[in-house]
């Protein structure tokens, strides 16, 4: 576990040096930890891949020395990380199951995913939908899922020039990743196919549908449920 | 009470200091660019440091006021105003703000607040996630956004001291801290004048005139968090200083970061201006940021008497 600044307003804690589960589990025990009531100046906690960022206001923090103010706090509330990390899955990840419209209009470069993959489309969907998928980070956008377990054989290139819009819900392949845009954004990935689940809702308490650590299965729907869907 | 639209200026979209808390959920920090400005702004009319205001970009609006009513424009200066001093409105009269005469971005405080309702926690105006704000677009021609009727009694002939207010300029000296990855750039970054790019916006601030090479090549980086100040370079070389709506992972190389006093002089940048980076260390960033703390808060008890 190392501390780095990030700029004068927060602490990065790696945790891990790639995308793999182990850093995941380490990076999931340390936002638990870190969760709760927050002393003032605290003000955000972030997950990502291998790292989790703690933002402060160095205004606000009692002390002099908020850097060294938010590492001794860091510092505390993870004394027991490892043990937490080993833990054999306290809260078991949630699975969120997350219904698509594979083709057609819904997924205008399923051809094309096809084609580079040298499989019918219908291997594509089968495959894609085949997998287990792991939320390895959130962000970009609002709600966007960083989804680890692509098949290697579903890797495709991004679109050699983004999209200006793509539709909300639009499911993507970008390069060994995969994900779901939540809303109307421009977008690089290749579109297989469009959930009408909603990923992002502002109104709500909990606004992202998926939080780092879940597990999400694609399951595949007609046009006719796409446009029923409530 | 209700104002009116008749002109929306080039960009003014309802911003207040953002919304804290909700980056685990992708969520970017957002509100103000400029957030001294909005907070003395208020201060001004007597509001809370953190009320919603109107940020006005580069050509202003021109506003009807339904009732009685003080403003106070912070920030940048707009024709048809005079910065930083409270302004005494008529029920029916026409504001009407023209070209910034001197930066980018004013933050046009209204007593009691401009009055939207809060999405998570803050009335500021996402535009790409179209949240926030006014419907979370910027405002159009004919548009009524309300604000609290506040009765105020603002006491004369007195001006606040330039002297605590953030050092604008065309051409500023920019103060950061290292990024990560800040030895792979070598001194390009401190030696060099970068030029304000066109396609900046409130996500960034892109810098062109000179470019960053990455020595030894580097290699992919894992995506983590970033945030408004951090000066990122994507592989065409060409800094970009994150802004308020700054997405809220990144995995391009970290160059520096753009300490908090300082980030109020980028966010008053035009295209074509130009600007420099200088190094500090972390502890005089933090001293600068509590500092600047301390003033904000003698200001705010000051105008405590003279604004009630």
């Amino acid at each position: 576990m190392t501390f780095t600044p990030l700029g004068d307003s927060a602490v990065v804690v790696a945790l891990g040096a790639g995308i793999d589960e182990e850093a995941l589990r380490r990076v999931r025990a340390l936002t638990a930890l870190l969760g709760g009531d927050r002393p003032a100046g605290i003000c955000d906690v972030v997950p990502a891949y291998a790292t989790v960022t703690v933002f402060y206001d160095p205004g606000r923090l009692a002390g002099a020395r908020p850097y060294e103010t938010v590492c001794r706090y860091i510092a505390e509330r993870s004394r027991n990380l490892e043990a937490e990390a080993k833990k054999k899955p306290a809260t078991v990840a949630r699975v969120i199951e997350i219904p698509v419209c594979y083709g057609g209009e819904h997924g205008p470069d399923l051809g094309l995913v096809a084609e580079h993959c040298g499989l019918d489309a219908e291997d594509v969907v089968s495959k894609h939908r085949g997998a287990d998928y792991l939320v390895h980070a959130i962000g970009f956008a609002p709600g966007f899922s960083y989804l680890g377990g692509l098949p290697a054989k579903l890797h495709t290139p991004r679109r050699p020039t983004p999209r200006v819009t793509v539709p909300t819900g639009s499911v993507g392949i970008g390069g060994a990743q995969t994900g779901i845009y939540p809303l109307a954004t421009p977008g690089g990935w290749q579109l297989i196919g469009r959930t009408p689940m909603a990923l992002f809702r502002p109104d709500a308490t909990e606004p992202a549908l998926l939080r780092v650590g879940d597990r999400v299965k694609f399951r595949s729907i007609t046009a006719e449920e796409f446009a029923a869907w409530k | 009470m209700e104002i009116t639209v008749i002109r929306s200026g080039m960009l003014t979209t309802v911003q207040d200091l953002g919304r804290t808390g909700h980056r685990a959920a992708g969520v970017p920090l957002g509100g103000a660019m400029d957030p001294v400005a909005l907070r003395v702004a208020n201060l001004l009319v007597g509001n809370p440091e953190d009320a919603a205001a109107l940020e006005c970009t580069l050509l202003g609006p021109e506003l009807v006021f339904s009732a009685d009513t003080w403003v106070a424009l912070g920030g940048a200066e707009f024709e048809g105003l005079v910065a930083w001093q409270p302004r005494f409105v008529h029920a029916g009269e026409r504001l009407k703000l023209g070209a910034a005469r001197r930066g980018c971005r004013g933050y046009l405080a209204v007593a009691g607040g401009i009055n939207v309702p809060p999405v998570l926690g803050s009335r500021s105006t996402y535009l790409r996630g179209g949240f926030g704000g006014l419907q979370g677009r910027a405002l159009r021609d004919d548009d009524v956004v309300s604000a609290a009727n506040a009765v105020r009694r603002v006491h004369d002939h007195w001006r606040i001291d330039a002297r605590i207010l953030p050092d604008y300029s065309a051409s500023p000296t920019v103060r950061v801290v290292a990024g990560a990855q800040r030895d792979e750039f070598g001194g390009a970054l401190f030696a060099a004048e970068f030029k304000i790019l066109p396609q900046s916006d409130r996500m960034g601030i892109r810098l062109g005139a000179a470019k960053l090479v990455r020595i030894g090549g580097g290699g992919e980086l894992v995506s983590s968090a970033v945030a408004p100040g951090t000066v990122q370079v994507p592989p065409d070389g060409q800094p970009i200083v994150l802004m308020a709506d700054a997405q809220t992972l990144g995995g391009y190389p970290m160059a520096a970061h753009v300490i908090a006093v300082d980030l109020p002089l980028v966010a008053q940048l035009r295209p074509g201006d130009r600007l420099r980076f200088a190094e500090v260390p972390l502890e005089e960033a933090h001293q600068l940021a509590m500092q600047r703390e301390r003033v904000l808060a003698l200001l705010h008890e000051g105008l405590a008497q003279k604004v009630r």
